[in-house]
C-alpha cells in the first residue's frame, strides 16, 4: 500500500524541529495549509489532509476545525476518504459534542451497504463513540445485522450491540432473542461476541439472566470442545485453544453460576477439566486458570473443587514470575474472609512476599498478612510485620502501623508485649501513626499498672537515645511525668535495673524543651511532666521552679500559659499542689466523636417541639442550676467529673481561675477537632459533614442540617449515594423538621465501607418542604475532611 | 475521577440505588454489577510521546490529556522488574514494554488482568506480521494504519476476532479497497 507521502513529509518535518517553539511554528504552518484544504472544493488529497490533522492532534494541539471535515468524508462514496473520515470520527468527536449526531445518518446508511468492509467502519465508530440516542436510534439496525449477514459482520454487530446496551439498558431486551443463536455459530468471532453479549445482557436484567441459565449445557460443551480438541492453527496461542474465548465462556459460566446450585452442578465436571489439563507454562494458560479460579470461587462449587482452585492460588503464589504472584494475592484477598484456613496455609509464602522488590506486590502481601493475623500465630506474624515495617515503602508505612495495632490490641499475648509492640512501631515509625496512638497508648499503660515501673524505665531509655519521634516523646514524656518516682527508685523486676538521678530525668525533659525537634505539643507534654515531677522529687524542686518560671515568657502562647499556671499552683495555692498532681486514675475509653454527636442530639430532642409545654427539668438539673446554669436544662455532661483525656484543654478561662479549670488545663493530650466542612449552603439552609475513621475501610459520617430561614422546614431528608464498591448504610435521622433561625439541628449518620479504597465520593440529595413549596437539590461531595484525600 | 468515570458511572450506578426509605438503601436488581471493560489503551514511549490513544469512554479533551499525563507519569517511574499491574484511581492499569513502546490498557475493577496482557501481545503481533519486525518508526509515520490493525482486532473495548489469520486478511482486503479506491 503506497504510503501517504504529504503526510510522512509533514511528520518528518516536525521530528527535525529541535525546539518546541519551531515545532509550534511547523505546526501552525501546516494547520493554516489544512485549513485552506478543508476549504477548497473535492481534490485527491483530502484523505491525507485529514490524517495529517490527526497526527497534529494527538502530539496534543487543537483540532477541532476539522470536525465537520471528518462528517464531510463520513458521506463520501470513496472507501479511502471514509476510512479516515471515521478515524477522525472517532478520534475527534464524542457524545459530547454535537457535531456527533450529523454522521447518525452517514452511520445508518453505512450499516446496509453492500461493502462489508464500509459496514465494519459505520459498526466500529458506533461501537467507539455512539452517544445514547443514536443507539437508540440505530438499534434495530444492528439486531437486523445480528440475524442476517456474514460471520464477519456478525461478530461485530454483537459488540456493537454490546455496546447499546452498556448505554441504553432497556434496548437488551431487543437483542436476547439474536444473542441466543448466535451461540451456534460455529465462527469463534462470533461465538465470543455472542457470549460478550450475552454477558452484558444478563448482568443488566436478572429475568434475562434466568432465562440464559438454559445455556449452560451448550458453554459446557463449546468449552469442552476447545479444552479438549486437537491442534487448531487459527486460533492456538502456545497449546491453548483460543484462550481469549475460554476466558469470557469461563466468565459467563461465572455469572450463570452465581447463587445457582443447578448450573453450578452443571459446569461443575467442566471446571475440574479445565483446572486440571491446562497448562500452566506460559501466561497465556495462566490466563485461563486464573479465570476458572474465579469462576470456581464465585458459583456454588463442591468443596473439593474449591480446595483445587484453592491450590492453583497457591502455586501461583510460588511462580517466579511477579505478575502472577500479585494477582494470586489479589484473589486470596477476596476469599480470606470465607476460606481462612485455606489460606491460611498458605501464610508462610505471602510473607515472604513482603519481602518482594515490587511495591503493588508488598502492598498485596501487607494487606493479606494482615487478614491472616490471628491469635495462634500472633507473635510469629509481628515479628516478620515489625520487621517489614523498618524497611517498607514510605505510602505503605501508615497503613501497616494502623494494621499493627489493631492486631496488638486484638490478639495481644500478654500486656507487656503489647506494650513493647506499640514501642517498637513508634520507635521505628513513630512519624506515620495516626494521632490517636498517643492517647490510646497512655490509656493502655495506665490501666497495665503492674507494667509502670517497666514501662518508664524502657521509655526513658528511649528518650535517652532518640527524641526526633514525637509520638514517643510525648508518652515517654507523660510517663516520666506521672511514674517518676517509680524510675528513680532504681529497682525494676522486670528490666535491668540502671541508676537514674533526679538530675538526670530532668536533663531529659529539658532537652525535649529545648530541642527544635519537639513540636509545640510535644513541649506541652514536657513541661506538664517537668510540673508533675516537682510532687515526686525531693531534692530538684527550685529547679522544676526556674524551668517553669523560664517558660512564662515563651513566645508559644499554650506554653507561656501553662507556665503561668504552674507559677501560680507554685505560689498561690502551694497548699493544693500535692493534691491537684497526684497519680492519675485509671482512664475510660471514651470514642471522640460520639460526644461531639450526642450533645447535639441532646439539646436538639429537647428543643424540636417548640409547642409543647416545657419538659420538668429533673434533679440534676435543679442542682446545676443552684451553680447558676443558664435555663436550659443541661445534660451532665460525660467529661465532667472524669478525668478522661478527650476532654480538650481549656484556654477561654482566667489564669489561676477555679478548681475545674486547673484540672482541665494539665490535661496534656492535645486533640484534633473533628474537622467539619460544609457541603451544602442554599436558600438558608445549610449542610455540613464530618467525617471519622473507623477503621482501615470503615468510616463515619455525620451530616448536619440547619436552617437559618424566617420559617420552619418540615419533611427535611437527606438521600445519599456513592460508588459501587463503597457499601453505605444510612442510620435513621434525629428527625425531620428544621425549626426557624437555626433553633436546632438535624443529624444523620452514615456508616460507609470502602474495601476496595476507591476514592470516595458521595452524591447527596436534598429535600424538603418550606412555606409550603416541596424543595429538592442535589449536591455532590469530592473530598472527606480528615481523610487526606 | 468522578469525572472518568463519570459518564459511565453515572449512566450505570446512579440509576441503580433506589429511594432510601427509613435510611436504607435498596440497589435495583439486588445484585452487584460486574464491571469488565477496557477504557483506554495508550502507546507511549520511553520519552513520554504519545504514539496511539483509543479510548471507549468519552471525555473532554481536557480529561483525557490529563489522564494521559498522570498516567505516563506513573508508568514511566516503574522500575524494570516491577509488576505489569498497578491500581490507579479505581481502575487497573496493565502495562508492558516492548523496546521502546510502552503499550498500557486500562481495565475495570472485576477484569482479567493475564488475559488482558495477552490481548495486548496480540495486538503487538498484528503489528508485527503487517509490518514486518515492527519498531517504533513504523507506528509514528503509519500510525492512521496502526489504529485501522487496532480497529479490526478491538472493537468497543472488546476483542472481536480472535484468529490471527483472519484479522490480518481482513485488514489486506481493506487495504486493497482503499487501493482501488483512491486510484479511482
Amino acid at each position: 500500500m503506497s504510503p501517504s507521502v504529504p503526510l510522512q513529509e509533514m511528520i518528518r518535518a516536525i521530528r527535525s524541529a529541535r525546539t518546541q517553539c519551531e515545532e509550534r511554528g511547523v505546526i501552525q504552518r501546516e494547520c493554516a495549509a489544512i485549513r485552506a484544504q478543508f476549504r477548497q472544493a473535492d481534490n485527491g488529497g483530502r484523505s491525507h489532509n485529514l490524517a495529517k490533522l490527526l497526527y497534529v492532534h494527538m502530539l496534543g494541539y487543537p483540532a477541532h476545525f476539522g470536525q465537520m471535515e471528518c462528517v464531510r468524508m463520513i458521506a463520501s462514496p470513496r472507501y479511502s476518504e471514509k476510512r479516515v473520515g471515521y478515524l477522525g470520527a472517532m478520534m475527534l468527536l464524542d457524545e459530547k459534542q454535537d457535531a456527533s449526531l450529523l454522521i447518525t445518518n452517514s452511520i445508518k446508511n453505512d450499516l446496509s451497504n453492500s461493502n462489508q468492509y464500509i459496514q465494519s467502519l459505520a459498526l466500529c465508530t458506533l461501537a467507539c463513540m455512539g452517544s445514547a440516542e443514536m443507539c437508540r436510534d440505530l438499534a434495530p439496525e444492528i439486531d437486523r445485522l445480528l440475524r442476517a449477514s456474514n460471520s464477519y459482520i456478525k461478530k461485530k454487530a454483537a459488540l456493537c450491540a454490546v455496546h447499546i446496551v452498556r448505554k441504553v439498558h432497556d434496548l437488551g431486551e431487543l437483542f436476547t432473542k439474536a444473542a441466543r443463536s448466535l451461540l451456534t455459530e460455529k465462527n469463534h468471532g462470533v461465538v465470543h461476541g455472542a457470549v460478550v453479549l450475552i454477558t452484558e445482557l444478563c448482568e443488566r436484567n436478572s429475568e434475562t439472566l434466568e432465562r440464559f441459565r438454559k445455556t449452560v449445557p451448550d458453554l459446557v460443551q463449546i468449552m469442552k470442545g476447545l479444552v479438549i480438541s486437537g491442534y487448531s492453527p487459527d486460533h492456538d496461542v502456545a497449546g491453548i485453544s483460543d484462550p481469549f474465548l475460554q476466558v469470557r465462556i469461563l466468565r459467563l459460566l461465572r455469572i450463570l453460576g452465581r447463587n445457582n446450585e443447578a448450573a453450578s452442578d452443571a459446569m461443575n465436571d467442566l471446571l475440574a477439566q479445565v483446572a486440571t489439563n491446562t497448562d500452566s507454562t506460559k501466561t497465556v494458560g495462566n490466563a485461563v486458570l486464573y479465570e476458572t479460579v474465579l469462576t470456581v470461587l464465585d458459583i456454588k462449587s463442591e468443596s473439593g473443587l474449591r480446595v483445587l482452585a484453592v491450590n492453583i492460588l497457591g502455586r501461583f503464589l510460588l511462580n517466579n514470575d511477579r505478575n502472577i504472584r500479585y494477582i494470586a494475592m489479589t484473589s486470596l484477598q477476596k476469599i480470606v474472609g470465607t476460606d481462612h484456613n485455606a489460606v491460611q496455609r498458605h501464610r508462610g509464602t505471602i510473607v515472604d512476599c513482603l519481602k518482594d522488590q515490587d511495591a503493588s506486590v508488598k502492598r498485596r502481601a501487607l494487606d493479606l498478612s494482615l487478614a491472616l493475623v490471628s491469635a495462634s500465630n500472633i507473635r510469629s506474624m509481628m515479628k516478620e510485620l515489625l520487621s517489614f515495617l523498618s524497611s517498607c515503602p514510605p505510602e505503605l508505612r501508615s497503613q501497616t502501623a494502623s494494621g499493627i495495632f489493631n492486631a496488638a490490641e486484638r490478639y495481644a499475648p500478654s500486656q507487656r508485649w503489647h506494650i513493647d509492640t506499640i514501642l517498637h512501631v513508634l520507635t521505628t515509625a513513630g512519624g506515620d501513626v495516626r494521632d490517636e496512638t498517643v492517647p490510646n497508648l497512655i490509656q493502655l499503660i495506665t490501666n497495665t499498672s503492674e507494667l509502670h515501673c517497666y514501662t518508664v524505665h524502657k521509655l526513658y531509655r528511649a528518650l535517652l537515645s532518640d527524641i526526633s519521634q514525637q509520638p514517643l516523646v510525648q508518652v515517654a514524656c507523660w510517663c516520666i511525668g506521672e511514674y517518676g518516682d517509680l524510675l528513680l527508685r532504681g529497682e525494676c523486676q522486670e528490666t535491668e535495673p540502671v541508676q537514674v538521678t533526679e538530675d538526670d530525668v530532668l536533663d531529659v525533659l529539658e532537652t525535649v524543651l529545648q530541642s527544635h525537634m519537639s513540636s509545640p505539643s510535644t513541649r506541652g507534654f514536657a513541661l506538664t511532666a517537668t510540673m508533675k515531677l516537682s510532687t515526686r522529687i525531693t531534692e530538684n524542686v527550685d529547679r522544676i521552679r526556674s524551668i517553669v518560671s523560664i517558660y512564662g515568657s515563651c513566645i508559644d502562647v499554650e506554653l507561656q500559659q501553662r507556665a503561668v499556671e504552674y507559677n501560680a499552683l507554685f505560689k498561690k495555692y502551694d497548699h493544693m499542689r500535692a493534691a491537684v498532681l497526684e497519680r492519675m486514675p485509671v482512664i475510660e475509653k471514651n470514642s471522640q466523636g460520639h460526644i461531639n454527636g450526642e450533645t447535639i442530639k441532646e439539646s436538639q430532642t429537647v428543643k424540636v417541639k417548640p409547642g409543647e409545654p416545657q419538659q420538668p427539668p429533673n434533679q440534676v438539673c435543679d442542682l446545676l442550676d443552684l451553680l447558676g446554669g443558664s435555663e436550659q436544662p443541661l445534660q451532665p455532661s460525660p467529661a465532667l467529673g472524669s478525668t478522661a483525656p478527650p476532654m480538650p484543654v481549656s484556654t477561654a478561662n482566667t489564669v489561676g481561675g477555679d478548681l475545674l479549670d486547673l484540672l482541665g488545663g494539665l490535661e496534656p493530650t492535645p486533640i484534633t477537632p473533628v474537622a467539619t466542612v460544609t457541603v451544602y449552603e442554599k436558600d438558608g439552609v445549610t449542610v455540613t459533614l464530618s467525617c471519622e475513621k473507623q477503621s482501615d475501610s470503615g468510616l463515619t459520617v455525620t451530616l448536619t442540617a440547619s436552617n437559618s430561614t424566617e420559617s420552619d422546614i418540615r419533611g427535611f431528608t437527606l438521600q445519599a449515594a456513592v460508588p459501587k464498591s463503597v457499601q453505605l448504610h444510612m442510620k435513621a435521622p434525629s428527625g425531620d423538621s428544621l425549626p426557624a433561625r437555626g433553633a436546632a439541628k438535624v443529624t444523620q449518620m452514615v456508616v460507609l465501607n470502602n474495601p476496595n479504597k476507591v476514592n470516595l465520593k458521595m452524591r447527596l440529595r436534598i429535600s424538603y418542604t418550606s412555606q409550603g413549596s416541596a424543595v429538592q437539590d442535589t449536591v455532590q461531595i469530592d473530598s472527606f475532611p480528615g481523610l487526606g484525600q | 475521577m468522578f469525572a472518568l468515570v463519570a459518564n459511565q458511572k453515572v449512566v450505570r450506578d446512579w440509576p441503580c440505588f433506589g429511594v432510601v426509605l427509613g435510611g436504607s438503601f435498596l440497589p435495583r436488581g439486588g445484585y452487584t454489577v460486574l464491571l469488565f471493560k477496557m477504557q483506554f489503551m495508550l502507546l507511549f514511549s520511553r520519552q513520554g510521546k504519545l504514539r496511539l490513544q483509543k479510548w471507549y469512554v468519552p471525555l473532554s479533551d481536557k480529561e483525557k490529556k490529563k489522564i494521559t499525563r498522570e498516567l505516563v507519569q506513573t508508568v514511566l517511574a516503574r522500575k524494570p522488574k516491577m509488576c505489569s499491574f498497578l491500581e490507579w484511581r479505581d481502575l487497573k492499569i496493565v502495562y508492558k514494554r516492548y523496546a521502546s513502546l510502552y503499550f498500557c490498557c486500562a481495565i475495570e475493577d472485576q477484569d482479567n488482568e493475564l488475559i488482558t496482557l495477552e490481548i495486548i501481545h496480540r495486538y503487538v503481533e498484528l503489528l508485527d506480521k503487517y509490518f514486518g519486525s515492527v519498531c517504533e518508526l513504523d507506528i509514528i509515520f503509519n500510525f492512521e494504519k496502526a489504529y485501522f490493525i487496532l480497529d479490526e482486532f478491538l472493537l468497543g473495548g472488546e476483542a472481536q476476532e480472535t484468529s490471527k489469520k483472519n484479522v490480518l486478511k481482513a485488514i489486506e482486503q481493506a487495504d486493497l479497497l482503499q487501493e482501488k479506491s483512491h486510484s479511482a
